[in-house]
């Protein structure tokens, strides 16, 4: 670092600050906001991010509809949301601050590049005169810098071309930004060299623009906007900053070693689920397979093909692609085979919001086949919890022989944290018993294998092709439970669909109870799932700091629910059920346990924040 | 080198009632394949028939194997996922032309073209037969059914020519009345390294009952099927008087006596091109024109399964089996003390 003694001296400490990146698509706000989080993650800060990004690729330059926007929250403390309102806003160009102006808290600071603050931008962005020079911005702290113009000067000598030049300003606001929040440079520039070996010119563009960013804010007198974070005080142990989907991804990797079953993925790309078969797709020395199928039939029609060869069949998606799959999802049903679904939720319905996080297809994975065909649901609750929620529906899918659907969201995918690394010893043990003997007798007494018998857990042997002496057809008809035959008796399949129903329930059994967190005498219960969980665990705090007595609850299995739900539902006067839907847990709260539990919704495309639910909370169970 | 157990048909044939309508097609493919069986030198653990929905998917239950029964269309995706999980299993693939061409068109097309280890039997009877007789995508136009009280308007699929479309490697036909030549088909299919398609003409007895009789009944078969043979030239008739030549890429049927016998075409399945298949697959527009059967393509090309092994073997070789601890610290991590 090149502090002078007094700037140093002026570093204001502050327990957390929240900053937003917004630029243009092209502007490379998302590697922007990246690196300055890794940087504060490697500085010891506990860290939130979202990213929030246009589906277009690359929307017309300079439009409101092509901004894309980055807000990370760094902290000395633990933190479980990217934060409410930003205190510092960048915004690379009009159409960024005009959109992204109104999330600012009042009186925040605003950095902007001057240098896009002109005619053409001004217009698209629909401003009628320049918010830099008018007053609009009065109560801001405002931070002008012609980054672009800066940023070419700085590479001018370096040989780079203007043209190419403009593309390292993102780097300046980087090095501006990390100077005003004291960011320690070296990972970046390490991160650098690394991303562009071999592109020396870009290498020394980049670095050269960070370092002008740099300088601006020593040489502008910004030294009084100064501030820092000091690192967090976390638990002891190896830190990684991973996103919703990474996590998932080697949680499924982490659940084929537990069970020692090789991982086959069928899937076909969608947002925002792809990640989860990138990443998987460079892990096949782990002995994972990924298959690019033809289409989401197909992907989940392969990982069940898969599975019923013994391997860990795996199918990931996003809402549209789990209403193609509906019929094979009941076929699973049917069979009695592992598999193990991944729903990454975004806004619907139809095409709806592909980029952002929504958490509305809770009853589509209750009910969304036809007849009565009910399969376990597992629900993730924070990025690096999707690790943890991935092994956990691997291991029912193979212990109880049944599709799984693993929830998480957009927002969980995209949105990182710090997770302290888990040790492989302590991993679930996941059993797998592959049968290899007959098991029943036919009419004429002969030893024969009967693929429906059941073990104590309800679940149908597994027996898998290659195996002698056990050859069986299995199929969609409906069956006689223990043969396996086909069946159109009347008695049969009520006795069938009870059975089905009744050994999802049974899952219940040996699941651990709920744990409470909070205030065990409150009158107030907030009951989660998915990615509200960090909002709610900050509001929570936030109350029980400011005297109200909450408790909270997060459920992990949504279907069937962990056996003490009911009992600790009945000991709250208010249930509130912060959801991004319409109410679809709250539905199946009152539906289950006749509990008047009440909704607290969002579905702006746009993960709660505490402030929201504190508010909400309050309101609900005035 | 013989590795499976001696079998008869009998070990073949599973415990269940066979439930198609009597005198249907399939029950002579059905016995086909369960005598044919005992030959290929397979066990019977080793072998796993998948089927999608319609008649001809009812055709696992019926042999003594590990089998699925499936959905309407998607058999040849679960059997891909298989394939690429297990390739030590010989994986067959059965279906209908509503199945396959219909509902599942799209699946048989990928399993096709990415050539993977999957035997696949398209039972053809032009006809809806477990709905009941709705036309189908190979019932021809004009076709009266349920659905189509004053005929079919739709062009039909020629399922050879889909399949040389999407570059099978291995595409055959032949007919449920010649118990013989299915079996020769269904062998090489099996024998094949890649995705195999074989085109059954059967015969629904109930709702399009005599649709080949033009063409496979035994008094007609001399005059109006042209039996492909590799290497030999392309003839047929009741004296082997009908040949086939090429004009321009299209296949065209000849008197013998009238071109002389050198300008016949001389079939060759292994051509790395298939538009000369295709031109054989368009001789026969309707079941009143000499139809050609037996092996249309046969060409070598890598097996799906094998690449799939060979980047898993690579990935090994470069970075070693998988390390749970070392992927954990795979991104920049960072010590609290």
């Amino acid at each position: 670092m090149t502090d002078t003694v007094d700037s140093t001296n002026e570093l204001r400490e502050v327990e957390r600050i929240i900053i937003r990146f917004a630029g243009d698509s092209g502007d490379g706000m998302q590697l922007t906001g990246d690196r300055f989080t890794s940087a504060s993650a490697l500085f010891g800060n506990d860290l939130a991010t979202l990213p929030e990004f246009p589906a277009e690729i690359r929307a017309p330059a300079g439009t409101l509809a092509g901004v894309s926007a980055f807000q990370v929250h760094i902290s000395d403390h633990d933190i479980t949301t990217p934060g409410d309102a930003p205190n510092v806003l960048v915004a690379m160009n009009p159409a960024a601050l005009k959109s992204d102006l109104g999330k600012l808290e009042p009186g925040g600071t605003i950095i902007v590049n001057s240098d896009a603050f002109e005619e053409r931008n001004l217009a698209k962005a629909g401003y009628e005169s320049n918010p830099l020079e008018d007053d609009s911005l009065a109560g801001y702290t405002l931070i002008s810098a012609p980054m672009t113009s800066l940023t070419k000067d700085a590479c001018a000598e370096l040989g780079v071309k203007p043209r190419d030049a403009d593309r390292s300003k993102n780097f300046f606001a980087l090095g501006l930004v990390s100077w005003l929040y004291a960011r320690p440079e070296e990972p970046t520039m390490i991160w650098i060299r690394e991303k562009f070996r071999g592109k020396d010119l870009v290498i020394a563009a980049n670095e050269a623009a960070y370092r002008a960013g740099n300088a601006f804010g020593e040489t502008a007198e910004l030294a009084a906007s100064r501030l820092t974070v000091r690192p967090a005080r976390l638990a002891p142990g190896t830190y990684t900053n991973i996103n919703g989907n990474t996590a998932l991804s080697w949680g499924l990797i982490a659940a084929g070693q537990q069970a020692g079953l090789p991982l086959f993925l069928g899937s076909y790309p969608i947002t925002p689920a792809s990640d989860i078969l990138h990443e998987l797709s460079k892990h096949k020395n782990f002995g994972v397979r990924t298959f690019q199928a033809e289409d989401e039939i197909a992907a989940v029609g392969s990982a069940l093909g898969a599975s019923y060869g013994g391997h860990i069949g795996i199918t990931t998606t996003s809402g549209p692609g789990i209403a193609l799959k509906g019929e094979t999802l009941g076929l699973a049903v049917s069979l009695e085979l592992p598999l193990v679904v991944v729903n990454i939720q975004r806004g619907g319905p139809s095409t709806g919001l592909p980029t952002k996080t929504e958490a509305a297809d809770l009853m589509m994975a209750m009910y969304g086949r036809h007849g009565e065909a009910p399969m376990p649901i597992v629900a993730a609750s924070s990025p690096a919890d999707c690790f943890d929620a991935a092994i956990e529906a691997v291991r029912i899918a193979v212990q109880y022989r049944t599709p799984v659907m693993l929830l998480s969201d957009g927002y969980l995918a995209n949105g990182t944290e710090p997770w302290r690394l888990p040790d492989v010893e302590s991993f679930p043990t996941i059993d797998v018993e592959f049968p290899s003997k007959v098991n029943g007798l036919d009419e004429e007494g002969r030893e024969v294998f009967w693929p429906y018998v059941r073990n104590e857990d309800m679940a149908r042997p597994w027996a898998i092709p290659g195996t002698e002496g056990l050859m069986h057809r299995i199929g969609g008809i409906e069956k006689r439970d223990g043969t396996g035959n086909i069946s159109y008796d009347p008695a049969n399949h009520e006795f069938m669909v009870r059975l089905r129903d009744e050994r999802i329930r049974k899952i219940a059994e040996k699941l651990p109870p709920l744990e409470i967190v909070g205030d065990e005498d409150a009158e107030i219960l907030v009951v989660g799932w998915g990615s509200t969980w960090g909002a709610i665990t900050s509001a929570v705090g936030r109350l029980r700091k400011a005297g109200t007595k909450v408790a909270h609850v997060q459920l992990r299995h949504l279907h069937p629910f962990a056996p003490n739900l009911g009992e600790i539902l009945g000991r709250y006067r208010h249930v509130v059920v912060p959801e991004m839907n319409l109410g679809q847990l709250t539905k199946l709260l009152r539906a289950e346990y006749l509990v008047d539990a009440k909704v607290i919704s969002k579905v702006s495309g746009q993960p709660f924040t505490a402030a929201e639910l504190v508010t909400a909370i309050e309101e609900v169970t005035q | 080198m013989s590795t499976a157990p001696a079998t008869t048909k009998k070990d073949w044939t599973s415990d269940q009632e066979v439930r198609w309508c009597p005198g249907c097609g399939d029950y002579s493919i059905l016995t086909a394949m369960q005598l044919l069986m005992p030959e290929l030198d397979v066990r019977r653990e080793d072998t796993v028939f998948i089927s999608g929905i319609g008649c001809a998917a009812r055709f696992p239950y019926y042999m003594n194997t590990y089998g699925m029964h499936s959905i309407h269309g998607r058999a040849p995706a679960i059997a891909t996922g298989l394939a690429m999980a297990r390739p030590d299993l010989n994986v067959w693939v059965v279906g209908g032309d509503g199945d396959m061409l219909s509902i599942g068109g799209n699946h048989l097309l990928h399993a096709l073209r990415r050539n993977i280890n999957l035997t696949i039997l398209l039972f053809n009877n032009q006809i809806y037969g477990l709905t009941k007789g709705q036309y189908s995508p190979t019932s021809e136009v004009g076709k009266v059914t349920k659905s189509t009280p004053m005929g079919s308007i739709d062009q039909p699929y020629n399922p050879i020519s889909l399949a040389l479309g999407a570059e099978a490697t291995f595409v055959a036909r032949t007919h449920d009345m010649d118990r013989a030549h299915m079996q020769e088909m269904f062998r090489r299919a099996h024998a094949h390294q890649g995705s195999a398609i074989v085109e059954v003409f059967q015969n629904c007895n109930v709702f399009n009952d005599g649709a080949f009789n033009t063409i496979t009944k035994k008094d007609a078969r001399d005059a109006m099927l042209i039996n492909l043979t590799h290497g030999e030239p392309v003839r047929f008739g009741v004296d082997n008087e009908r040949g086939v030549v090429l004009d321009n890429g299209v296949a065209r049927i000849v008197d013998v006596a009238e071109v002389g016998a050198d300008r016949l075409h001389v079939h060759d399945e292994t051509a790395p091109d298939p538009s000369v298949a295709f031109a054989l697959s368009r001789l026969a527009e309707d079941r009143e024109s000499p139809t050609p059967v037996g092996v249309f393509r046969a060409v070598e090309r890598t097996e799906y399964g094998r690449s799939v092994a060979a980047q898993l073997a690579a990935a090994n070789q470069e970075r070693g089996p998988g390390d749970m601890h070392g992927l954990l610290r795979s991104l920049p991590t960072w010590e609290v003390s």
